[in-house]
């Protein structure tokens, strides 16, 4: 099934293989105390003035400001009459909350901004009614949790509940502390067939917390409003937790059920309200005045973390920019995944100094392989230029091997259609090289990144780190496509196999609708959308994150990157 | 100075001490320096860490803080020069520096006094006496009658012999009470027997005394200097009319507007008056000058080195301090009459801790933050204090001194207001934006200086406050986003500190920053919102006051200089701003005053300070104000530092809802302070003359 889409051509293959003796590009001067010229430093052969550029730059622009007006409303939240209703009950809405709980001035991390967007049929959900993402708070890189209260009450739907877990899985990975801001009348009902009962549903929120907790990584809750049901036992599991005071509410069920069930009637502060349950039920630590006060506690309670917080590791070399524009990628790799680029064009815009130690360059050109710096972070490079033929796939195999061995962290930079076809690929037996690769990539023992640039299709996706090979992360660019094979092929099989014609068009349509980025952020197949010159600071803060020290209240603290494959080594490889 | 007068020469002394402290003691300790003389340091208790004790090369504690029991005692003082082996003392101003007895204790002990005779002091230390030996030498005192004959006509014939304008005043007279300006004959009367019965009624004592009126007075006073061979000289004179309260703050020199004869006048009845009582060492003749004749009528006689001679040191371009040193060992003055230069003009400004807004009151506290000008050639910055000095309560409220010399007396003033400008102070009340607006005043400018100047220019002087431009509040609001946000050292960074507000997807980091004024009625607090839009670049949208439309800047390159100095380009204006964070003491309750809440000192254009409050976030007022309201049911406070006037109540005493329990004192002004209920006082937490600190437990009421 794996097609051939473009073969590499040799005007480029001779092109990359004289690169390294051109000087430095005339009409950009580089600052001497940058650095002199070294081979290592990539150099900028792109033509910004070309008439290709300029088309591929205008395209590039307008699918990322449509992105962008896309985020700006989902950052609104369930709108200005909600907002409202939130204000007048003393409260904050859900995104100051969470600008006062982070350090000020900092960065964060935004995660699935654009999850179950266009999802639920008549139902707008920005977000999926949540604000996921990692922040500092009193220094600490934490996970942070927020309940959208302006979006259907905070509820939970199913792509609620998968954003949520995805949360806890990326706090797990990276040993950051949880911090929950609550406020959710839990399962969104008429869903409750998709939240409630399966193993990556509802339950599994607090599974996770417990097991977190027993891992060590601790779990802060704050309610500050309605936690009911369900919702109730995110404040209840948590380690420590803040409540605010005439606001804040934590009950298994609400009044009107109470008085249904035993006819007593109660109301809801006298039933589960902050002081309630911090003098009588103790159910909550701490008993806050206000939505200010409660986030405050929550700060001193990660002051308080002590060594358990996990610490920051500074990275391993000084940090340097790029030496060209980050904005250079815009025209660089265009919308049209189909039109070819030299990929090093997009590591000299990301990596420290536009340093890029190459490794086996002569060898397997259809892809990539270095080590670089980002934001001063090692990290080892697996990045496509073709289509992956058997060398390609023995090469990548082997710059794994090497990461994995040294600890290197591994950044894929994602533009590939697949393996080589046909019977000259078959009888060089691209099967099991290119399943030495897929193995290579399952089996690493060090933490992995994903950017998917351009196309990330077949079995590509898989020797390319897809979404099933565990990244840390993975972010898509807004052009970039996800499927099991490019549209145009699909249908040519199509044609060949099935006699409906009528069905080959419906169906390439329907593909390339569910391969665009949105259509997989929206289903929370990645961790969010982000535009080409964000990807260095992204992938900086990820591998920054990768490289915490964790502790464990169990035993001693690991130092060092944690590795994803805990020394397992990588199975059998077939030979 | 030939070679022969070289060997001639006595030498100066090994070792002085310096009975004073503050600004002056280090003056004295500069110059002894200079010439190899060792210095002791003498100090009270509170003054142990004093920048004097730090300059001296010995400083010895002589008492507890209040001056009679410190710097006023000549035992000790004495005991000390024994102990030191100093060979003489330097008693500054202010203290014992116009004290005969000690003087004379001095003598008896075989220490030198630097300063003049005993004799001198005693005489002009009396007024009559001084008058009468300065008639009798020919220099012109104020003409009046002072005589015991209170017939009417008799005083009328006074007043006509001294010339109208009159001043009658009561012979006990003081505070204005008795005083009658009489400027025609005709109404001489009339102002007679109000005057008469004022003095009856306030003094018991209906006795007055008739003198020339000066409209237009002025303050001009003589530098002099004699040495013990009897040769006097003059060091030009000074003008010191601009005052308040009766004290100087700004002194000049030259007096502005003086013609050549006058000045040489001048000089020749100082010399006359000093020769006139056999004057050794520094002194000044101060005259009363009237603008609208040119006349001078002798005032008094000054016998020490004056808070103001930096001004004729500037002129002269002379040590005074070194002239005392040489004089005190017996040689002749450095500089004969005719050999006296007079170059440029000069000022001086006398920083205090006072509140002008306030008429002039004395502050104390802290100097928390202080950042004096780069001294020149030009500019003298005499200091007696470091940052983290504290101004005390028992002391002159004297901070500093800024001398600024020109080549004329518009440059000097141009020298002084920069100066100024520069002068930073945070932790109390300072004068120094009133003496940067008076050293800017169109009038004082031109030189139409006169004692009434600061009453008759009060509006200009003290113009309304207005409420801070948008420019400001966004200065501090920029000021406090930077300061919180993470510090980055660029090798070792995480980007999780070094990407700063970092945020993708076009998202913007979005803080409000509120300000309320320091003084003023409560309002609705001005909002600032600060958007990080990149590393070092930010949005700011002041919101509008009432109603007025919101003032936005946008694309800020902001950064901080230092963590006092603000550096941004706001509408393109690349400006560094010094702003100073006063953070509430950490045991004080939060509520809504504005020492219990940060407080944004800023310093702006022409030396102007605005104090902006950072108003404490809602719930941290409702925790500060139960923890006040408990403590309110069971003890009574000291509302702010002061000093225990008197304890009225003793532990056991029933007391009364409302009956006074303790009074204190507090930058001159007392505060009774009441029992809120009835109860029974459990205990007593301070004795009178005590000094307490704002927050401190007083009084313990039991009111169950």
């Amino acid at each position: 099934m794996f097609v051939r889409r473009q073969l590499p051509s040799p005007a480029r293959l001779a092109a990359s293989t004289t690169r390294l003796s051109s000087v430095a590009p005339s009409g950009r001067v580089v600052p001497s105390w940058r650095r002199s010229y070294h081979p290592s430093v990539l150099p900028n052969l792109v033509s910004a003035s070309s008439p290709e550029f300029a088309t591929k730059a205008e395209s590039m622009q307008s699918v990322v400001e449509d992105l962008r007006s896309k985020l700006a409303e989902a950052r609104l939240g369930g709108g200005e009459k909600a907002v409202t209703t939130l204000r007048k009950a003393g409260k904050k809405t859900p995104r100051e909350r969470l600008n006062l709980l982070l350090d000020p001035n900092t960065p964060f991390l935004e995660l699935s901004s654009l999850a179950a967007h266009d999802l639920y049929p008549g139902q707008h959900v920005p977000g999926a009614g949540i604000i996921t993402g990692v922040g500092r708070i009193a220094g600490k890189e934490c996970m942070i949790v927020v309940n959208d209260a302006t979006t259907k009450g905070g509820a939970y739907y199913p792509m609620t509940v998968k954003k949520h877990l995805r949360a806890q899985e990326i706090a797990k990975e990276n040993g950051l502390p949880c911090v929950y801001l609550v406020e959710s009348g839990g399962a969104a009902l008429p869903w409750q067939a998709e939240v409630f009962p399966d193993k990556e549903h509802f339950g599994r929120i607090f599974y996770n917390m417990a097991q977190l907790s027993a891992l060590g990584i601790p779990q802060i809750a704050v309610v500050h409003g309605i936690s009911v049901a369900g919702g109730a036992y995110v404040p209840a599991m948590a380690d420590v937790n803040i409540i605010v005071q005439n606001q804040g509410r934590i009950f298994l069920a609400g009044p009107p059920l109470v008085k249904a069930a035993t006819g007593e009637e109660v109301d809801n502060e006298t039933l589960g309200g902050g002081a309630m349950h911090s003098r009588e039920s103790g159910v909550t630590d701490h008993l806050a005045r206000d939505d200010e006060h409660a986030i405050q506690l929550a700060r001193e309670a990660v002051a308080d973390l002590g060594k358990a917080a996990g610490a920051t590791r500074g990275p391993d070399a000084t940090p340097e920019s790029p030496l060209y524009p980050a904005k250079d990628l815009y025209g660089i790799v265009g919308t049209d995944v189909r039109q070819a680029f030299d990929m090093r064009d997009v590591i000299s815009r990301i990596v420290d100094g536009s340093r890029f130690r190459e490794f086996k360059k002569e060898y397997g050109t259809t892809i990539l392989t270095g080590f670089a710096h980002i934001h001063g972070y090692h990290v080892g490079i697996v990045a496509n230029n073709g289509i992956l033929f058997s060398n390609s796939a023995l090469k990548a195999t082997h710059f794994i091997e090497l990461c994995s061995q040294r600890g290197i962290p591994l950044l894929f930079l994602v533009n590939v259609t697949g393996y080589m076809v046909g019977s000259k690929a078959e009888r060089g037996g691209i099967a099991k090289d290119g399943a030495k690769m897929v193995r290579a990539v399952a089996c690493a023992d060090v933490p992995k990144f994903t950017v998917v640039v351009g196309g990330s299709f077949g079995a590509g996706n898989y020797g390319m780190c897809g979404r099933a090979y565990s990244p840390r992360f993975l972010w898509m660019w807004p052009s970039a496509k996800v499927s099991v094979m490019g549209s145009g092929q699909l249908s040519q099989v199509m044609s060949q196999v099935s006699k409906d014609p009528s069905q080959h068009a419906t169906l390439k349509e329907k593909i390339e609708t569910q391969s665009t980025a949105l259509y997989s952020t929206a289903r929370l197949w990645d961790d969010g959308i982000i535009a080409p010159e964000d990807t260095r600071d992204a992938v900086g803060l990820g591998l920054a994150l990768a490289n915490r020290e964790h502790f464990s209240s169990k035993g001693k603290a690991t130092a060092g990157p944690n590795w994803d494959g805990q020394g397992r080594g990588f199975g059998v490889f077939r030979m | 100075m030939s070679v022969e007068h070289d060997a001639q020469r006595k030498p100066l002394f090994n070792k002085i001490l310096i009975a004073n402290r503050g600004e002056i003691a280090c003056r004295v300790i500069r110059t002894a320096r200079k010439l190899g003389v060792k210095t002791v340091a003498v100090y009270s208790e509170v003054d142990e860490n004093a920048m004097h004790v730090k300059m001296a090369d010995e400083a010895y504690c002589i008492g507890p803080a209040p001056s009679a029991e410190s710097y006023l005692r000549v035992d000790k003082i004495i005991d000390v020069c024994k102990r030191s082996g100093a060979q003489a003392v330097h008693p500054g101003y202010g203290f014992l520096s116009e004290n005969a007895t000690f003087a004379r204790e001095l003598a008896k002990a075989g220490i030198v006094f630097i300063g003049p005779p005993v004799q001198a002091i005693i005489s002009m230390g009396s007024k009559s006496e001084s008058k009468d030996i300065m008639t009798n030498a020919g220099v012109p005192c104020v003409p009046g009658y002072h005589g015991t004959n209170q017939d009417s006509s008799f005083l009328l014939e006074q007043a006509e012999k001294i010339t109208f304008p009159v001043l009658i005043k009561a012979v006990m007279g003081g505070g204005g009470k008795g005083m009658k300006v009489v400027h025609k004959r005709e109404d001489f009367f009339d102002a007679l027997e109000s005057a008469k019965r004022e003095a009856m009624k306030s003094f018991s004592d209906d006795r007055v005394l008739v003198e020339k009126y000066i409209v237009r007075p002025r303050h001009v006073e003589v530098q002099v200097f004699g040495d013990q061979h009897g040769n006097v000289v003059s060091l030009w004179e000074r003008d010191c009319s601009v005052q308040r309260r009766h004290q100087k703050i700004i002194e000049e020199a030259p007096a502005p507007g003086l013609s050549e004869e006058t000045r040489a006048d001048l000089g020749a009845k100082a010399v006359a008056a000093a020769k006139a009582v056999n004057y050794e060492g520094a002194g000044t003749v101060e005259f009363i000058y009237d603008n609208d004749t040119s006349k001078f009528y002798f005032m008094e006689m000054n016998t020490r080195l004056q808070v103001e001679h930096p001004v004729t040191e500037m002129i002269t371009k002379q040590d005074l301090v070194q002239w005392q040193l040489e004089v005190a060992s017996g040689n002749p003055l450095p500089l004969q009459q005719d050999e006296i230069p007079r170059v440029g003009h000069a000022f001086e400004a006398r920083i205090y801790a006072e509140n002008p807004r306030n008429n002039f009151l004395p502050d104390v506290g802290p100097l928390l933050y202080l950042s004096t000008p780069e001294p020149s050639e030009n500019l003298r910055i005499e200091e007696g204090f470091k940052a983290g000095s504290k101004i005390e309560v028992f002391y002159d409220p004297l901070i500093s001194k800024v001398v600024a010399h020109g080549r004329d007396r518009t440059e000097a003033l141009r020298v002084l207001r920069k100066a100024l400008e520069e002068y930073h102070v945070v932790g109390l009340s300072t004068n120094i934006q009133f003496l940067r607006t008076l050293a800017g005043n169109e009038d004082f400018i031109e030189g139409s200086v006169e004692t009434a100047f600061i009453d008759k220019h009060f509006d200009a002087l003290f113009p309304p406050i207005s409420a801070p431009e948008p420019e400001l509040l966004a200065q501090a609001a920029l000021f406090v986003a930077l300061r919180d946000q993470p510090v980055v050292n660029n090798s070792t960074t995480s980007p999780w500190a070094s990407l700063y507000a970092r945020r993708f997807g076009s998202d913007v980091y979005h803080r409000i920053v509120q300000f309320n004024l320091e003084h003023g009625e409560e309002t609705k607090p001005f909002q600032v919102h600060v958007y990080s839009t990149d590393v070092g670049r930010f949005d700011v949208e002041v919101e509008g006051v009432d109603g007025a439309p919101n003032t936005k800047f946008t694309s800020i390159n902001a950064s901080l200089a230092s963590p006092t100095q603000l550096s941004s380009t706001i509408g393109n204006q690349k400006r560094t701003t010094t702003i100073v964070s006063q953070r509430p003491p950490p045991d004080v309750p939060a509520s809504h005053a504005p020492n219990t809440a940060e407080r944004m000192h800023i310093f702006h254009s022409e030396g102007q300070k605005t104090t902006l409050v950072i108003p404490p976030p809602k719930w941290l007022l409702s925790l500060g104000g139960e923890v006040l309201e408990a403590a309110a049911k069971k003890g009574i406070r000291a509302p702010m530092p002061s000093v225990v006037v008197e304890v009225k109540v003793n532990a056991g005493d029933k007391v009364k809802k409302g009956q006074v329990v303790v009074v204190l004192e507090s930058m001159k002004t007392e505060t009774v302070l009441r029992a809120e209920r009835d109860g029974v006082v459990l205990s007593v937490g301070c004795k009178k003359g005590e000094m307490v600190p704002e927050g401190k437990e007083l009084v313990e009421i039991d009111t169950e």
